[in-house]
This record gives structure tokens, C-alpha cells and sequence, in this order.
């Protein structure tokens, strides 16, 4: 079986779109935010890896292709971005000021949570850059010296919990402008939010990918800075 | 057919360019950022038309929550260390990009609002 699965080259990719579908179809039955494609899908491919018992690494091998497609997948997300720009005309103060708050709030949190959880440097520094894009958050990381495979579960756990929240956090703190909407997604969740701002909206997950961005850029900024001032 | 083959080239080699740039500039920003802005100004200064990116693009975008499925089951093989820091880790995951999420919406519709009451005519 392990060697009929490591010489096959698709099974990884199989397993991936099955699980995906899976909670795809769940999701439109049940109508529930928490039902969530990607959350079942991740817990479905767990699932089956752990009942089969065959390691993460041969699957993340086999489903090797996916990943290669990540970067020009992100790349296009400057297209539906291009598109709406029109819209923002007016409003980048506005967009621009949001984005800039979260990533304060977000360094800030992380720095009082160190301090009130007598973290280490180490810790703090595994945290920091959890709401940006996993490639500017590992790059952030490994140069502050945190734990990069760490990070990056936490990087992931912060754009499924993004996923599944955005629409309740949207109409909890009444959050109703397209833009504004957007802007909070992809700075806080980056990508992995930004497909479920995508699903809300054309607009919304544009902005949400112009924050991705920013956000990623400028946490690349802030975040040596605040690390280097506190710990 | 041969369309969407150009158009994947198109993105591709925006794609290398950003590769090119993230490995030769010294500054912590990765490909993806310099890809997604390389291709914004392209379309921009009209170096590449929407039509001939727009299908290919499409596909891409959709298919991008079934391309993070894969790094995150690696959670998986991360539980032992995981768990030794568990509390920070759901602290840093959940309340914190709740709060994130509705400080920077809410601040963005707050400044539009201002916008909108103070400075009419300026649009």
C-alpha cells in the first residue's frame, strides 16, 4: 500500500480535492459558517492520513504540484484587485488608516500577551507575525529568531479562525462597508481569510488582497522594531 | 486553449520577475508581495491587458483555499510542540485576529464616515 502510494503522483492531490469537495458539499447542506470547506477538508485529510497511518511528509510529497501553484495564485490576486481599484478612489486614507491600526493592534497584543505570559524573546518573536501572509511571516520570524514551524501552524490557524469568523465579526461590530469589511479580513487573516472575503464579495476580497499586502509589508516594518524595543 | 496558455505564461513570468527581485533586493518582503504589485502596476500601465491574464487568473484565484489545505494539515505533525505552548498559540489565533479583524474594519469605516461628513465636495 505505502509503496503503491509513494510511487503514485497524484494520490496527494486526489486526497486534497476529495476532502475539499467533501466540505464543500457539507457546507451547501447545512448551511452552517462552521462548516467551513477548508476547516473540514484540513480535519478530513488528518483524518484519513492518521487512520491509513501514513506520514505528513509522503503526502505533502505528493501533493507537491498544489504548492507550486501558491505563488502565481497570490500573484493573481492583483487582477479582481485591478479590477475594483476604481472603487477606492477616495478612500485609500481611509484603507490605508485601517490597515495601519490592525497591525498595531496586532503587535500590540502579541507584545502585552508576552508580557503578561512572561514570554521569552523566542516566543514572542514565534508570534509576532502571525496575522501576515505565511511567506513574509516565516521570513519575519526566522530573522527575530522565533520557531519557525511554529509560526507557520500559527500563521494558518490565524487565517482558518479569519475564515470561519469574518462574516459573524462583520455583523457582530456591524462592520457593513464593503471596503471596510475587506480591509479587516485579509489584515488579519491574510490569504486564507481572503478567500472567504472573495466568497462575500468581488470587492471585499480585493481590498482584503491590496491588505494582505500592505499588512505583510508593513508587519515586515513594525514588528523587528517592537520586538527589538521589548524583549 | 492556446489562450490560456499564454495567459498562464503572462502570469508566470510576472511570477519569475518577482522571484528575481525578492532574491536580489535586500529586504525582508517575499516574492508573493512583489509578484502581486509587479502585476498590478503591468495591468496598470496597461503592459498586460485584463483579457489576456483574466481566465487563467480566475482558475487561480478559485482554486486558492484547496492550495492552503495542504500546508495546513502539516499541523498535524506539529501537535507535541504545539502543545507545550498551546494557550499562547489559540490566544495569538483566535482573540487576537478577532480583534484585529474588527479594529481595522471598524477604524477603515470610521475614517470613510469622516470623509463623507466633513469633506463634501472634495470628492
Amino acid at each position: 500500500m505505502t509503496e503503491l502510494l509513494k510511487n503514485s503522483a497524484v494520490w496527494g492531490i486526489l486526497l486534497t480535492v476529495i476532502g475539499y469537495g467533501l466540505g464543500t458539499l457539507i457546507n451547501r447542506k447545512t448551511k452552517q459558517a462552521w462548516c467551513n470547506p477548508l476547516l473540514l477538508g484540513i480535519l478530513f485529510v488528518i483524518l484519513v492520513l492518521s487512520l491509513a497511518k501514513i506520514p505528513y511528509e509522503d503526502y505533502k510529497a505528493s501533493a507537491a504540484p498544489l504548492q507550486y501553484l501558491l505563488l502565481p495564485a497570490t500573484v493573481c490576486l492583483a487582477v479582481p484587485l485591478y479590477e475594483n481599484l476604481s472603487k477606492l478612489k477616495g478612500r485609500f486614507a481611509a484603507v490605508l488608516a485601517g490597515i495601519l491600526s490592525g497591525v498595531i493592534i496586532s503587535l500590540g497584543s502579541i507584545l502585552l500577551m508576552g508580557w503578561l505570559l512572561k514570554m521569552n524573546r523566542e516566543q514572542a518573536a514565534t508570534l509576532i507575525a502571525k496575522s501576515v501572509t505565511t511567506a513574509i511571516g516565516i521570513d519575519v520570524t526566522q530573522t527575530l529568531g522565533g520557531m519557525v514551524p511554529l509560526a507557520s501552524a500559527v500563521i494558518i490557524l490565524t487565517g482558518i479562525t479569519g475564515n470561519l469568523c469574518a462574516v459573524f465579526v462583520c455583523k457582530l461590530f456591524r462592520i457593513t462597508d464593503p471596503v471596510a469589511r475587506g480591509v479587516g479580513i485579509g489584515t488579519a487573516s491574510h490569504a486564507i481569510g481572503t478567500a472567504k472575503a472573495f466568497e462575500i464579495g468581488e470587492l471585499e476580497g480585493a481590498v482584503s488582497s491590496l491588505s494582505v499586502a500592505v499588512a505583510g509589508i508593513l508587519t515586515a516594518i513594525l514588528a523587528p522594531i517592537a520586538i527589538n524595543l521589548f524583549f | 486553449m492556446m489562450s490560456l496558455i499564454f495567459q498562464f505564461g503572462r502570469i508566470l513570468f510576472i511570477c519569475f520577475l518577482a522571484e528575481l527581485l525578492s532574491a536580489l533586493l535586500p529586504l525582508p518582503i517575499p516574492a508573493s508581495v512583489y509578484g502581486l504589485l509587479l502585476m498590478l502596476a503591468a495591468l496598470g500601465l496597461k503592459l498586460i491587458k485584463l483579457d489576456q491574464v483574466k481566465q487563467a487568473s480566475s482558475f487561480l484565484v478559485g482554486i486558492l483555499p484547496i492550495l492552503f489545505l495542504v500546508p495546513a494539515v502539516g499541523i498535524m505533525s506539529l501537535w507535541a510542540e504545539l502543545r507545550a505552548f498551546l494557550l499562547p498559540c489559540v490566544l495569538a489565533a483566535v482573540p487576537v485576529t478577532i480583534l484585529v479583524m474588527a479594529g481595522s474594519g471598524l477604524v477603515t469605516q470610521w475614517v470613510q464616515s469622516l470623509r463623507k461628513k466633513g469633506g463634501k465636495g472634495r470628492d
